[in-house]
């Protein structure tokens, strides 16, 4: 047998809860019952009461009888026979007030996990007050207490998730099936109550084994927050259930290195000393804060969902825009007097399209570096490649602009602005069928932009979408 | 099987106790493409649901092949409305097909190399093979059909109910949708489909349901989708069903 240290201990406990309500949790996101571990485990509350109080009137009959030294009221397995009980009970009373009256879900849940909690912190207090040992243990469920976590309690976590991971690797593709179209996996004969049933008693367990380390108030958040973050990594059911137990268990392991005692003991420094005066900080709550950061930061730094990159492509069409606006201004400043490239002053395009000094001038660095124009003496010409590009931008341009005009029948003041936003952003496809549809005649003619043949066209190949030839996809957001 | 795919016998069907659909009794021929029609509200999506037992059945019995539902699951298949899932959801065009297998397979049993190639070929037959990889957000609405109907395809089945197939699409996949709804008839398949466009229903359909929360007519195209029988279809709710509905929903209140 291996044996470990208490600080060992507790992080093993804490590491292995966090993974494993990662796990559960996942799916909890993925059906929007998220809030459903959070009434869980305040509903849990009065339960542990109960069989406390149960417990603590039974253990000096079951001592006299078996002659042995049980310790009932502490049996970590009985208080969670409670709390199991009491959160089912709560599970059970939501889905009766959501049929029976017309008490909206969410609505329902408040109700249950408000009362179920008053009435724990009810107890707590009658209990406080009785004449019985072994009562200081009971407090500790508010908000946890994770320095508590002895052997036994190890191994009641262990086997939970071994049964959890058992279950939902067994039950994955049913799981799947139920969780994105449950009318579907009906027809294909999937009794939907059992899964579900299945499904929502694991949580219970795993919520409800949770309890002591990270406490009633705050489990909820070791369910969700795992799961929630890692779907802004990965589009995968299955790699989004890995990564949301690694991140479960990367939370409960930091949280508990964070929290001040264990790390002082491990690292022989106490990194908050600043913080705490060297006071050890509550486990339960640190953990809740790490996750709270690892979500924040998926939420920003995710590839493709995240903050940061939706913002990055937004910076990038926005750029894209400015400088095919700029072109498109030189290319009608210049149009009469085509096939010259005439000088352009700088003051010129600036009253052309209101821009500020230091826009222009960033415009046209940017521009001139991919050798679209030349600047010379406040005044800018357009090389032959930008001319090209130019003269394709304006021909697009006046492309949407006649489409809106006579295929949508927008009022034509409204179309500058109209066609403004979404020239930009035209595929060749689509401007290749607006040309079919509305004939050729829509801008300069194709010769101008089709003449250096031989230059390649520096088209921005990061806005290009490959779409199929018939479709035009409602929403991408990628 | 000489009996028909489906046939309906005196189904009334309630929600919350008030009738949605009443004393429905009908036949479907097989292999036909049979098109439910009738105004919004008229129980078209209640009545294919009632046939896949998803809802109750207040009173009634249907049968398909002669024999309930729940024997002759194999060989069903469903195509839900769109906006029934949540198309945020993290799964792949592949993996929505996959699910076509799920019945099949039976319990904690994996799809393995010859499921995806079942999968594979029927995201062929929508033209969708080539987006199998893609998270099922980046399609388009009618690509998203199309994915729907090739989850249904996989699973080989003898019926096909599709819940408004052509709602939201674009030409081109109304056009592919027709065309595998035609060879799924030629295969000797029966489909049932909710359809919305009066216009379109003498190309598409053989036969119809004219439904307005009774049965009004179901027959041959030619013969039942007359201007009469669409005018007692559409023309004005059937007010005193509605009224009785509603009391019905009320006095279940009362007591």
């Amino acid at each position: 047998m291996i044996t470990l240290s208490p600080e060992q201990k507790v992080m093993v406990g804490t590491t292995l809860l966090g993974a494993v309500a990662g796990l559960v949790g996942c799916f909890a996101v993925l059906r929007r019952r998220a809030l459903v571990g959070d009434m869980l485990a305040h509903a849990a509350l009065p339960g542990l009461c109960v069989a406390f109080l149960v417990a603590a009137a039974l253990e000096p009959v079951i001592q006299q009888q078996m002659g042995a030294n049980v310790e009932l009221k502490r049996n970590f397995l009985v208080l969670l026979t409670g709390a199991f009980c009491s959160g089912l009970l709560g599970i059970g009373l939501v889905t009766l007030v959501c049929r029976w009256t017309r008490t909206k879900e969410d609505a329902a849940i408040g109700i249950v996990l408000s009362t179920f909690f008053g009435a724990g912190v009810v107890l707590l207090s009658v209990i406080r007050r009785m004449p019985v040992g072994g009562k200081s243990g009971l407090d500790s469920y508010l908000f946890g207490q994770a320095a508590g976590i002895r052997y036994q309690d190890l191994v009641v976590i262990a086997v939970v998730s071994l049964f959890s991971l058992a279950v939902l690797s067994a039950l994955y593709k049913e799981f799947k099936v139920l969780s994105f179209d449950p009318e579907f996996a009906r027809t294909q004969g999937w009794p939907i109550t059992l899964l579900d049933l299945i499904m929502m008693g694991t949580l219970t367990v795993v919520t409800i084994v949770g309890l002591p380390a990270v406490g009633v108030v705050l489990m909820a958040a070791l369910i969700i927050m795992p799961g929630a973050a890692a779907r802004f990594w990965t589009d995968r059911l299955g790699s989004m259930l890995l990564l949301s137990t690694a991140l479960g268990a990367a939370t409960g392991l930091l949280g508990t290195v964070a929290s001040a005692r264990t790390a002082k003991n491990w690292l022989g420094i106490d990194p908050f000393a600043f913080l705490t005066g060297g006071a050890s900080l509550p486990t339960g709550p640190v953990i809740v804060l790490v996750g709270t950061a690892i979500f924040l930061f998926s939420v920003v730094f995710a590839p493709r969902r995240g903050v940061l990159s939706r913002l990055i492509v937004e910076f990038r069409l926005r750029r894209k825009t400015a400088h095919e606006n700029l072109l498109r201004s030189l290319y009608e400043l210049c149009e009469s007097q085509l096939p010259e490239r005439p000088a352009v002053a700088i003051d010129m395009i600036r009253a052309h399209r209101s821009w500020s000094p230091g826009v222009v001038g960033r415009l046209i660095r940017q521009a001139s570096r991919r050798h679209l124009l030349a600047y010379q003496n406040e005044t800018v010409r357009l090389t032959p490649e930008g001319l090209a590009r130019a003269a394709q931008i304006t021909h697009n341009h006046r492309l949407w602009e006649r489409f809106l005009i006579e295929g949508a029948g927008i009022a034509a003041d409204h179309v500058d602005r109209d066609a403004d936003l979404i020239e930009h952003v035209l595929t060749p496809e689509i401007i290749q069928r607006l040309e079919d549809q509305l004939g050729g005649t829509a801008g300069p003619p194709r010769q101008i932009y089709d003449l250096p043949s031989s230059v390649a066209t520096p088209d921005d190949s990061a806005s290009h979408i490959d779409l199929p030839s018939s479709d035009l996809p409602e929403d991408q957001d990628g | 099987m000489s009996a028909p795919p489906v046939e309906i016998h005196d189904v009334t069907v309630a929600y919350h106790r008030k009738p949605v659909l009443w004393d429905i009794d009908l036949y479907v021929p097989e292999g036909k493409l049979v098109g439910i029609i009738g105004p919004n509200g008229a129980g078209k999506t209640t009545l294919i649901k009632a046939v896949l037992g998803l809802v109750p059945l207040a009173s009634g019995k249907i049968e398909i092949y002669g024999k309930p539902y729940r024997q002759q699951r194999h060989l069903i298949g469903y195509v839900p409305q769109r906006e029934s899932v949540d198309w945020d959801f993290p799964v792949t065009v592949l993996g929505v097909a996959l699910m076509g297998t799920y019945g099949r397979l039976g319990w904690c049993r994996r799809p393995g190399h010859t499921e995806r190639g079942q999968a594979m070929h029927c995201l062929e037959q929508v033209g969708m093979a080539q987006f199998a990889g893609r998270q099922i957000r980046q399609l388009s609405g009618g690509q998203q059909q199309r994915v729907f109907l090739a989850r249904t395809l996989v699973q080989d089945a003898q019926i096909y109910f599709m819940d408004e197939p052509f709602a939201g699409v674009d030409a081109a996949t109304e056009v592919a949708i027709v065309e595998l709804l035609k060879s799924l008839r030629e295969r000797g398949k029966t489909v049932v489909a909710v359809h919305h466009d009066l216009q379109t229903v003498r190309r598409y359909f053989d036969h119809v349901i004219l439904l307005n929360m009774r049965l009004v007519a179901c027959g041959p195209t030619e013969s039942t989708f007359t201007t009469e029988l669409l005018q007692e279809t559409y023309g004005g709710r059937l007010t005193i069903l509605d009224q009785a509905a509603e009391a019905v929903r009320r006095g279940e209140q009362v007591q």
